[in-house]
Protein backbone atom coordinates (compact mmCIF):
# COMPACT_ATOMS: atom_id res chain seq x y z
CA UNK A 1 0.00 0.00 0.00
CA UNK A 2 2.09 2.88 -1.17
CA UNK A 3 0.99 6.41 -0.41
CA UNK A 4 0.94 8.61 -3.42
CA UNK A 5 2.75 11.76 -2.32
CA UNK A 6 4.52 14.58 -4.06
CA UNK A 7 8.31 14.41 -4.28
CA UNK A 8 8.91 17.00 -1.59
CA UNK A 9 6.66 15.43 1.05
CA UNK A 10 8.08 13.01 3.59
CA UNK A 11 6.38 10.85 6.16
CA UNK A 12 8.06 10.51 9.55
CA UNK A 13 7.40 10.24 13.27
CA UNK A 14 6.96 13.36 15.39
CA UNK A 15 9.84 12.23 17.60
CA UNK A 16 12.13 12.03 14.61
CA UNK A 17 11.00 15.42 13.39
CA UNK A 18 11.67 16.99 16.79
CA UNK A 19 15.09 15.38 16.96
CA UNK A 20 15.93 16.60 13.50
CA UNK A 21 14.98 20.16 14.37
CA UNK A 22 16.75 20.12 17.72
CA UNK A 23 19.99 18.66 16.51
CA UNK A 24 20.42 21.34 13.88
CA UNK A 25 19.77 24.21 16.27
CA UNK A 26 21.92 23.45 19.29
CA UNK A 27 22.55 26.78 20.97
CA UNK A 28 25.55 26.59 23.28
CA UNK A 29 25.94 28.15 26.69
CA UNK A 30 29.70 28.73 26.95
CA UNK A 31 30.81 28.00 30.49
CA UNK A 32 34.42 28.83 29.75
CA UNK A 33 36.88 29.28 32.59
CA UNK A 34 40.33 28.67 31.11
CA UNK A 35 42.40 27.86 28.02
CA UNK A 36 39.68 25.60 26.57
CA UNK A 37 37.53 28.71 26.40
CA UNK A 38 39.94 30.20 23.87
CA UNK A 39 39.61 27.10 21.71
CA UNK A 40 35.86 27.38 22.08
CA UNK A 41 36.07 30.93 20.75
CA UNK A 42 38.23 29.72 17.88
CA UNK A 43 35.58 27.12 17.08
CA UNK A 44 33.13 29.93 16.50
CA UNK A 45 35.58 31.83 14.30
CA UNK A 46 35.37 31.91 10.52
CA UNK A 47 38.15 29.38 10.17
CA UNK A 48 36.32 26.55 11.94
CA UNK A 49 32.81 27.99 11.79
CA UNK A 50 30.56 26.11 14.16
CA UNK A 51 27.68 27.83 12.34
CA UNK A 52 27.82 24.98 9.81
CA UNK A 53 26.13 22.87 12.48
CA UNK A 54 23.59 25.45 13.55
CA UNK A 55 25.43 25.98 16.82
CA UNK A 56 26.78 29.44 16.28
CA UNK A 57 24.28 31.23 18.51
CA UNK A 58 26.31 31.40 21.72
CA UNK A 59 23.84 32.43 24.37
CA UNK A 60 25.02 34.00 27.61
CA UNK A 61 21.58 33.69 29.12
CA UNK A 62 20.81 30.15 30.30
CA UNK A 63 17.13 30.44 29.35
CA UNK A 64 17.98 30.71 25.68
CA UNK A 65 20.36 27.81 25.19
CA UNK A 66 20.18 24.06 25.26
CA UNK A 67 23.75 22.78 25.29
CA UNK A 68 26.19 23.73 28.01
CA UNK A 69 29.84 23.56 26.97
CA UNK A 70 31.97 23.43 30.11
CA UNK A 71 35.41 24.48 28.89
CA UNK A 72 38.14 24.65 31.49
CA UNK A 73 38.80 23.71 35.07
CA UNK A 74 35.99 24.15 37.59
CA UNK A 75 36.80 24.89 41.21
CA UNK A 76 34.73 24.04 44.27
CA UNK A 77 33.48 27.58 44.62
CA UNK A 78 32.25 27.54 41.02
CA UNK A 79 30.27 24.28 41.27
CA UNK A 80 27.10 25.81 42.80
CA UNK A 81 27.20 28.48 40.06
CA UNK A 82 27.54 25.84 37.35
CA UNK A 83 24.68 23.82 38.82
CA UNK A 84 22.45 26.86 39.04
CA UNK A 85 23.09 27.75 35.40
CA UNK A 86 22.42 24.14 34.40
CA UNK A 87 19.12 24.14 36.30
CA UNK A 88 18.08 27.42 34.72
CA UNK A 89 18.59 26.18 31.16
CA UNK A 90 15.44 25.29 29.32
CA UNK A 91 14.68 21.67 28.51
CA UNK A 92 15.61 19.48 26.74
CA UNK A 93 19.27 20.25 27.35
CA UNK A 94 22.63 18.58 26.95
CA UNK A 95 26.13 19.02 28.24
CA UNK A 96 29.53 18.79 26.58
CA UNK A 97 32.53 18.46 28.90
CA UNK A 98 35.37 20.01 26.96
CA UNK A 99 38.95 19.16 27.78
CA UNK A 100 40.83 17.18 30.40
CA UNK A 101 40.11 19.59 33.26
CA UNK A 102 36.35 19.64 32.91
CA UNK A 103 36.25 15.87 32.38
CA UNK A 104 38.66 14.74 35.09
CA UNK A 105 40.35 17.68 36.77
CA UNK A 106 43.30 17.34 34.42
CA UNK A 107 46.66 17.95 36.01
CA UNK A 108 45.03 20.03 38.75
CA UNK A 109 44.75 17.40 41.47
CA UNK A 110 44.57 20.11 44.11
CA UNK A 111 42.27 20.91 47.00
CA UNK A 112 40.08 23.31 45.06
CA UNK A 113 39.65 21.86 41.55
CA UNK A 114 36.86 19.28 41.21
CA UNK A 115 37.90 16.06 39.53
CA UNK A 116 35.32 15.99 36.77
CA UNK A 117 32.11 17.96 36.39
CA UNK A 118 30.17 14.75 35.77
CA UNK A 119 30.17 14.27 39.54
CA UNK A 120 27.82 17.24 39.81
CA UNK A 121 25.84 17.59 36.58
CA UNK A 122 25.02 15.03 33.85
CA UNK A 123 27.37 15.02 30.86
CA UNK A 124 26.58 13.74 27.36
CA UNK A 125 29.82 14.05 25.43
CA UNK A 126 33.39 14.24 26.71
CA UNK A 127 36.10 15.88 24.62
CA UNK A 128 39.67 14.73 25.31
CA UNK A 129 42.68 17.00 24.96
CA UNK A 130 44.46 19.76 26.81
CA UNK A 131 43.18 21.92 25.30
CA UNK A 132 41.27 20.15 22.52
CA UNK A 133 41.50 21.51 19.01
CA UNK A 134 38.41 23.17 17.52
CA UNK A 135 37.96 20.15 15.26
CA UNK A 136 37.53 17.99 18.33
CA UNK A 137 34.81 20.24 19.68
CA UNK A 138 33.09 20.13 16.29
CA UNK A 139 33.34 16.34 16.46
CA UNK A 140 31.65 16.49 19.86
CA UNK A 141 28.83 18.59 18.42
CA UNK A 142 28.37 16.05 15.62
CA UNK A 143 28.38 13.20 18.14
CA UNK A 144 25.80 15.03 20.22
CA UNK A 145 23.64 15.55 17.12
CA UNK A 146 23.81 11.83 16.44
CA UNK A 147 22.90 11.05 20.04
CA UNK A 148 19.92 13.41 19.89
CA UNK A 149 18.70 11.90 16.62
CA UNK A 150 18.95 8.39 18.04
CA UNK A 151 17.59 8.83 21.55
CA UNK A 152 15.47 11.97 21.63
CA UNK A 153 11.71 12.17 22.03
CA UNK A 154 9.43 15.10 21.37
CA UNK A 155 8.51 15.70 25.01
CA UNK A 156 11.99 14.74 26.26
CA UNK A 157 10.58 11.84 28.23
CA UNK A 158 13.89 10.03 27.93
CA UNK A 159 15.22 12.38 30.60
CA UNK A 160 12.41 11.67 33.08
CA UNK A 161 13.60 8.15 33.62
CA UNK A 162 17.16 9.18 34.31
CA UNK A 163 16.78 9.96 38.00
CA UNK A 164 20.02 8.32 39.11
CA UNK A 165 23.46 9.83 39.39
CA UNK A 166 25.34 9.18 36.15
CA UNK A 167 28.84 10.20 37.12
CA UNK A 168 31.73 7.96 38.13
CA UNK A 169 31.12 5.66 41.07
CA UNK A 170 33.30 5.46 44.11
CA UNK A 171 36.61 5.41 42.35
CA UNK A 172 38.78 2.61 43.62
CA UNK A 173 41.85 4.65 42.81
CA UNK A 174 40.70 7.58 44.91
CA UNK A 175 43.54 8.16 47.34
CA UNK A 176 43.16 8.98 50.99
CA UNK A 177 42.93 12.77 51.28
CA UNK A 178 45.39 12.59 54.16
CA UNK A 179 48.02 11.38 51.75
CA UNK A 180 50.51 14.13 51.22
CA UNK A 181 51.76 15.24 47.84
CA UNK A 182 55.17 16.82 47.99
CA UNK A 183 55.97 19.46 45.43
CA UNK A 184 58.38 19.86 43.79
CA UNK A 185 58.58 16.11 43.68
CA UNK A 186 61.37 13.68 43.53
CA UNK A 187 60.79 12.42 40.04
CA UNK A 188 62.78 9.21 40.56
CA UNK A 189 60.68 7.86 43.39
CA UNK A 190 57.33 9.42 42.61
CA UNK A 191 55.82 12.46 44.25
CA UNK A 192 53.51 10.93 46.84
CA UNK A 193 54.70 10.23 50.35
CA UNK A 194 52.77 9.16 53.40
CA UNK A 195 52.04 11.61 56.20
CA UNK A 196 53.46 9.16 58.76
CA UNK B 1 72.44 52.67 58.33
CA UNK B 2 69.26 54.41 57.22
CA UNK B 3 67.68 57.00 59.47
CA UNK B 4 64.44 55.14 60.09
CA UNK B 5 66.31 52.37 61.90
CA UNK B 6 67.62 54.92 64.40
CA UNK B 7 64.08 56.11 65.00
CA UNK B 8 62.86 52.53 65.47
CA UNK B 9 65.74 51.67 67.80
CA UNK B 10 64.99 54.71 69.91
CA UNK B 11 61.35 53.75 70.33
CA UNK B 12 61.32 49.95 70.19
CA UNK B 13 64.78 48.96 71.34
CA UNK B 14 65.14 45.21 71.72
CA UNK B 15 61.75 44.43 70.18
CA UNK B 16 63.00 43.71 66.70
CA UNK B 17 65.98 42.44 64.75
CA UNK B 18 67.16 43.64 61.37
CA UNK B 19 68.88 41.92 58.50
CA UNK B 20 69.78 42.72 54.95
CA UNK B 21 69.73 40.56 51.86
CA UNK B 22 70.94 42.18 48.67
CA UNK B 23 68.94 45.40 48.58
CA UNK B 24 66.17 44.24 50.90
CA UNK B 25 66.26 45.58 54.41
CA UNK B 26 64.13 43.57 56.78
CA UNK B 27 62.76 44.28 60.22
CA UNK B 28 61.67 41.18 62.09
CA UNK B 29 59.54 40.99 65.24
CA UNK B 30 59.34 37.71 67.17
CA UNK B 31 56.02 36.13 68.08
CA UNK B 32 56.21 36.89 71.80
CA UNK B 33 56.48 40.63 71.12
CA UNK B 34 54.65 41.14 67.83
CA UNK B 35 51.02 41.50 69.11
CA UNK B 36 52.08 44.38 71.38
CA UNK B 37 54.71 46.03 69.24
CA UNK B 38 53.86 45.61 65.58
CA UNK B 39 51.07 48.17 65.27
CA UNK B 40 53.13 50.91 66.93
CA UNK B 41 56.12 49.98 64.82
CA UNK B 42 54.16 50.19 61.59
CA UNK B 43 52.56 53.47 62.70
CA UNK B 44 55.99 54.88 63.46
CA UNK B 45 57.30 53.84 60.05
CA UNK B 46 54.29 55.40 58.38
CA UNK B 47 53.98 58.64 60.32
CA UNK B 48 57.56 59.45 61.25
CA UNK B 49 59.73 57.72 58.64
CA UNK B 50 57.79 58.42 55.45
CA UNK B 51 56.80 54.84 54.55
CA UNK B 52 53.37 55.96 53.40
CA UNK B 53 52.47 53.08 51.11
CA UNK B 54 51.69 49.48 52.00
CA UNK B 55 52.78 47.77 48.79
CA UNK B 56 52.00 44.24 49.87
CA UNK B 57 50.94 42.09 52.79
CA UNK B 58 51.43 38.34 52.73
CA UNK B 59 51.57 35.32 55.01
CA UNK B 60 54.25 32.68 55.44
CA UNK B 61 54.12 29.29 57.15
CA UNK B 62 57.52 28.31 58.55
CA UNK B 63 56.51 24.75 59.54
CA UNK B 64 59.55 22.46 59.20
CA UNK B 65 61.62 25.40 57.99
CA UNK B 66 65.25 25.01 59.08
CA UNK B 67 66.06 27.24 62.03
CA UNK B 68 62.62 28.85 62.29
CA UNK B 69 61.60 29.80 65.82
CA UNK B 70 57.98 30.84 65.16
CA UNK B 71 55.47 29.17 62.88
CA UNK B 72 53.69 31.98 61.03
CA UNK B 73 54.81 35.33 59.74
CA UNK B 74 52.99 38.23 58.14
CA UNK B 75 55.16 40.34 55.85
CA UNK B 76 54.44 44.02 55.30
CA UNK B 77 56.20 45.47 52.26
CA UNK B 78 56.40 49.21 52.82
CA UNK B 79 57.43 51.87 50.34
CA UNK B 80 58.43 55.47 50.85
CA UNK B 81 56.87 57.13 47.82
CA UNK B 82 59.05 60.23 48.19
CA UNK B 83 62.41 58.47 48.15
CA UNK B 84 61.55 55.07 46.66
CA UNK B 85 63.03 53.40 49.73
CA UNK B 86 61.57 50.04 50.74
CA UNK B 87 61.46 48.03 53.94
CA UNK B 88 60.02 44.64 54.73
CA UNK B 89 58.54 44.18 58.19
CA UNK B 90 57.99 40.62 59.32
CA UNK B 91 55.66 40.00 62.27
CA UNK B 92 55.68 36.45 63.60
CA UNK B 93 52.78 34.59 65.19
CA UNK B 94 52.39 31.16 66.71
CA UNK B 95 49.92 28.36 67.21
CA UNK B 96 47.36 27.67 68.60
CA UNK B 97 45.73 31.04 67.88
CA UNK B 98 47.97 33.09 65.62
CA UNK B 99 46.73 36.66 65.92
CA UNK B 100 48.10 40.08 65.07
CA UNK B 101 46.64 43.59 65.26
CA UNK B 102 45.07 44.74 62.01
CA UNK B 103 46.87 47.31 59.88
CA UNK B 104 43.63 48.62 58.36
CA UNK B 105 43.57 51.75 60.60
CA UNK B 106 46.93 52.68 59.03
CA UNK B 107 46.39 51.57 55.42
CA UNK B 108 42.92 50.91 53.97
CA UNK B 109 44.58 48.64 51.42
CA UNK B 110 45.38 46.11 54.12
CA UNK B 111 41.71 45.11 54.29
CA UNK B 112 41.49 42.50 51.52
CA UNK B 113 45.09 41.37 51.94
CA UNK B 114 44.53 40.57 55.60
CA UNK B 115 41.37 38.70 54.67
CA UNK B 116 43.44 36.66 52.24
CA UNK B 117 46.07 35.85 54.87
CA UNK B 118 43.27 34.86 57.26
CA UNK B 119 41.63 32.73 54.56
CA UNK B 120 44.76 30.86 53.55
CA UNK B 121 46.77 30.68 56.79
CA UNK B 122 44.25 31.16 59.59
CA UNK B 123 46.03 34.17 61.10
CA UNK B 124 43.38 36.39 62.67
CA UNK B 125 43.71 40.15 62.69
CA UNK B 126 42.22 41.80 65.75
CA UNK B 127 40.40 45.01 64.95
CA UNK B 128 39.83 44.13 61.29
CA UNK B 129 36.51 45.64 60.18
CA UNK B 130 35.30 42.63 58.14
CA UNK B 131 37.37 39.48 58.62
CA UNK B 132 35.65 36.97 56.30
CA UNK B 133 37.01 34.42 53.85
CA UNK B 134 37.79 35.95 50.47
CA UNK B 135 39.05 33.19 48.16
CA UNK B 136 37.58 30.00 49.57
CA UNK B 137 33.84 29.34 50.03
CA UNK B 138 32.37 30.50 53.35
CA UNK B 139 31.72 26.96 54.55
CA UNK B 140 35.35 25.93 54.10
CA UNK B 141 36.85 24.93 57.43
CA UNK B 142 40.58 24.56 56.86
CA UNK B 143 43.40 26.83 55.75
CA UNK B 144 44.86 25.62 52.45
CA UNK B 145 48.25 27.32 52.47
CA UNK B 146 49.31 25.83 55.80
CA UNK B 147 52.16 23.40 55.26
CA UNK B 148 50.38 20.57 57.07
CA UNK B 149 47.32 20.79 54.79
CA UNK B 150 47.36 18.04 52.14
CA UNK B 151 47.70 19.35 48.58
CA UNK B 152 44.76 17.22 47.45
CA UNK B 153 42.58 18.70 50.18
CA UNK B 154 40.93 17.06 53.14
CA UNK B 155 37.99 15.80 51.10
CA UNK B 156 36.26 19.16 50.56
CA UNK B 157 36.19 18.89 46.78
CA UNK B 158 33.27 16.54 46.49
CA UNK B 159 30.89 17.67 49.19
CA UNK B 160 28.24 19.07 46.85
CA UNK B 161 24.83 17.88 45.76
CA UNK B 162 24.62 16.13 42.42
CA UNK B 163 22.07 17.24 39.87
CA UNK B 164 20.50 14.34 37.97
CA UNK B 165 19.08 14.51 34.50
CA UNK B 166 15.46 14.33 35.63
CA UNK B 167 15.92 17.19 38.10
CA UNK B 168 17.14 19.48 35.37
Amino acid sequence: MALKLDDNIFVTQLDQLANWVRKHSLWPMPFATACCGIELMATASSRYDIARFGSEAMRFSPRQCDVMIVAGRVVMKMVPVMQRIWLQMSEPKWCISMGACASSGGVFDTYAVVQGIDRFIPVDVYVPGCPPRPEQLIRAVIDLQEKIQKTGTINAREFDRRTAYEGPGALSKELDPKELVVAPGNFKTGTRVSLN
Amino acid sequence: MPGYLDVLTQKFNGAFTTSEFRDNRRVSVAADKSPDVIFGLLACLKNECGFDMLADLAGIDYLNYPGAADRFAVVYALTNTATGERVFVKAHANDPDPALPSAVPLWEGANWMEREVYDMFGVTFTGHPDLRRILMPDEFTSFPLRKDYPLRGAGERHNFVTVTRAEG
